[in-house]
């Protein structure tokens, strides 16, 4: 029973979702929507098929790594809201050394540096609203948000000048986007790596004609833009969680944050582990802007586009998942497909897909309302324990 | 082309800043009179979005800007209730609830533009007066000073109005005595019979609607045209200039001043084809926010209970 109620207080972002999806039924309700009609279609687009399945789980990727990164953040006791600029300065990184240098190397070498070049420009995007707070004591939280602004200027000076896209150029079209990055560098597909694992065959040769099984497996073997990206995204999970809760410098970063006083006290260096908790999470998102470039886009383009408010959805997939590496996992596959499921609703209902950053406001409102109701809760029930 | 004049150049550089300072003002005074009494609102952005649809959908359906100013006060006030109750009575962390209440402004006004209007129109919002004496005569064509000062609608007076008013609520009156101590030392206050709660949802709320205001000065009276994040970070560089204002309404002021007068030298840049690359010159007011926040100066200390909560018997 005990057990029970204390199961309860975990399932508190689910009742937080339904809350939402109630409040946006009432809003949808409101505005002469079919409701059962538009959330069927949701739910249908970002995971009935094969083909809403694989959109949702490529969304899902960047919004992972900025999870991870806003999990170390809120763990270290500051707050990120500049993972989009972090994540656009990612991807000019990468773009800039693929274009330039990108078939110098083969891509056993190339993916990986490019990704880890990425990761570098996140790290000191993150690492500058660190420095400002640990020395000046300079609000993070609305550095980090005007580093979004300078970091999406920073991108089209560059597209429009020194990374103009050559052909753009030639055909006199000057659309602000980079060059291609050449093929090499392209980080394979899910089906290239089933093939290198001997699945070359289709869904259909292998005798799963129809049903869930073939939808799932289709996944992974039949053609879809669906990266290994995810595969690094979740390998990324297990290191985060490791450094957290497994290494001393981890255990510092979570101390600070717990209590900075105490953390000073036992001799720990305050400063240098808030700017350490911002950088990691910076570069957890310039990680996403990487991926994105060498996984998805190949190129880069209008930076608001790239980083698609994942800066600002990473966020509330982070409060889902209770702040915890693996429960960021399943909350960025749920808001992957919340977002897919948008666009799909958008189409079938014309109810505009900006409709899910109203669900997205509701959730993170009422997760971060229920926290002084579990945490009352919870010491109630840890007092029972000691008294009964 | 025609010629400009270095004279003419500054009248318009001056006039347009003075006139770009509206939005800021009633935001940043707004989400000062929050922090002062405890309350970090960093949902303006979102507050100023919805009241810059709502005032503009009232205005362009009934042909009535001061209904529309009206709608959009409401529209704020409703929008604070929301950030008030969930940071003051749930006690809820401050800044995250505030990007939560960002998003769900930025998705609702934008949802809503699209399914009520769709595409983009103008509206007649508020004029500018030009205080005319005669039919032949106004006191707007005064040169320079007249063509600075004389030359703006009724709203951008009424934000520079309010700093006095909010200098005279704060300093001069037990309302403001109040306000000051509920975010200094809520538990003193408290003990003297304050009603912490009940002052910070005043604060929240009305500063809640001057952010509608705000956002609506843009869509019923700068620009009379709403599109969707047409706010675009001002919201945000309202909640840094209280900072950087050192939490008075004077500081607020000079912030607010220069970064329209630096926008506005950004847009004249523009219109006389000086040779710097746009995306720089609308990067500068982001940048100069980050380096005025890091400005080494030491200034007025913080409200010492701004973000935190109050729970009576708690220490």
């Amino acid at each position: 029973m005990r057990r029970l109620r204390r199961f309860s207080i975990q399932l508190l972002p689910i009742i937080a979702l339904i809350g939402a999806l109630i409040i946006g039924a009432v809003i949808l309700y409101l505005q002469d929507v079919n409701v059962r009609e538009a959330y069927t279609a949701m739910a249908v687009g970002a995971f009935g098929t094969k083909n809403g399945m694989a959109d949702t789980l490529v969304k899902s990727i960047p919004l992972l790594f900025v999870a991870l990164g806003i999990v170390i953040a809120y763990r270290g006791g500051v707050i990120n809201i500049g993972a989009e600029g972090q994540l656009i300065m990612g991807a000019l990184a990468t773009t800039y050394f693929g274009v330039a240098y990108g078939d110098s190397l083969g891509p056993w070498i190339m993916i990986p540096m490019l990704i880890l070049l990425g990761t570098a420009a996140g790290f000191v995007w993150g690492a500058i609203p660190g420095i400002l707070k640990a020395r000046l004591a300079v609000n993070e939280i609305l550095t980090t948000i005007m580093l979004n602004q300078v970091a999406i200027q920073i991108a089209f000076f560059l597209l429009r000048g020194p990374m103009l896209d050559p052909d753009q150029v030639a055909q006199g079209t000057n659309v602000p986007q980079s060059a291609r990055l050449p093929k090499v560098a392209d980080l394979p597909r899910m089906r290239v790596l089933s093939q290198l694992f001997g699945f070359d065959q289709s869904t259909k040769d292998l005798g799963m004609a129809d049903g869930w099984r073939k939808e799932f497996v289709g996944l992974f073997i039949d053609s879809s833009r669906l990266h290994t990206g995810l595969l690094v995204a979740i390998l990324m999970a297990i290191v985060v969680w490791i450094f957290m809760w497994r290494t001393t410098i981890g255990y510092r970063i979570r101390a600070v944050g717990q209590n900075p006083a105490a953390a000073r006290y036992a001799g720990i260096n305050v400063q240098r582990y808030t700017v350490l908790a911002l950088a990691l999470s910076g570069a957890l998102a310039g990680m996403a802007g990487a991926i994105e470039i060498v996984g998805l886009h190949h190129r880069m383009f209008e930076p608001t586009a790239v980083s698609a408010g994942y800066g600002f959805s990473g966020i509330v997939a982070a409060l889902f998942g209770k702040l915890h590496p693996f429960g960021a996992i399943p909350a960025s596959l749920l808001f992957g497909g919340l977002l897919v499921g948008g666009d799909k609703m958008q189409r079938a209902v014309q109810v505009p897909n900006v409709m899910i950053t109203v669900l997205l406001g509701i959730i993170v409102l009422f997760v971060v309302s229920s926290d002084l109701w579990a945490r009352r809760r919870m010491e109630k029930l840890e007092k029972e324990e000691v008294s009964g | 082309m025609e010629e400009l004049t270095f004279l003419a150049i500054f009248v318009g550089v001056v006039h347009s800043g003075l006139r770009l300072a509206t939005p800021y003002l009633y935001a940043a005074l707004g989400e000062m009179l929050g922090q002062r009494s405890g309350v970090l609102n960093l949902g303006v952005e979102g507050i100023m979005l919805m009241g810059a649809f709502s005032g503009f959908y009232v205005t362009l359906t009934y042909s009535a800007p001061w209904l529309g100013v009206i709608t959009a006060l409401i529209v704020g006030g409703l929008m604070g209730l929301i950030m008030a109750f969930v940071s003051i009575t749930l006690q809820a962390e401050q800044g995250i609830s505030g990007i939560g209440l960002y998003l769900f402004g930025l998705g609702l006004s934008s949802l809503l533009f699209k399914t009520m209007l769709g595409s983009v129109e103008g509206v007649d919002g508020f004029s500018e007066i030009h205080f005319c004496v005669t039919e032949s005569f106004c006191l707007a064509d005064i040169p320079v000073f007249g063509e600075i000062f004389l030359r703006h609608s009724i709203i951008v007076y009424m934000a520079y109005a309010l700093v006095p008013i909010m200098w005279y609520i704060l300093n001069k009156t037990t309302w403001g005595l109040n306000i000051r101590a509920v975010g200094q030392n809520p538990k003193a206050a408290d003990s003297l019979g304050v009603s912490v709660t009940g002052v910070r949802y005043a604060c929240v709320i009305i500063g809640s609607a001057l952010a509608g205001l705000g956002g609506a000065s843009l869509s019923i009276s700068l620009l009379n045209i709403f599109q969707e994040g047409m706010t675009n970070g001002l919201g945000f560089i309202a909640v840094a200039l209280v900072y950087f204002g050192s939490w008075t309404p004077v500081g607020v002021l000079l912030g607010a001043l220069l970064f329209s007068l630096i926008n506005a030298l950004q847009l004249w840049a523009q219109v006389l084809d000086l040779n710097i690359p746009s995306d720089v010159a609308v990067m500068l007011p982001y940048l100069l926010t980050v380096i005025a926040l890091a400005l080494p100066f030491r200034r007025m200390a913080k409200p010492a209970a701004l973000t935190r909560p109050f729970q009576r018997g708690e220490n």
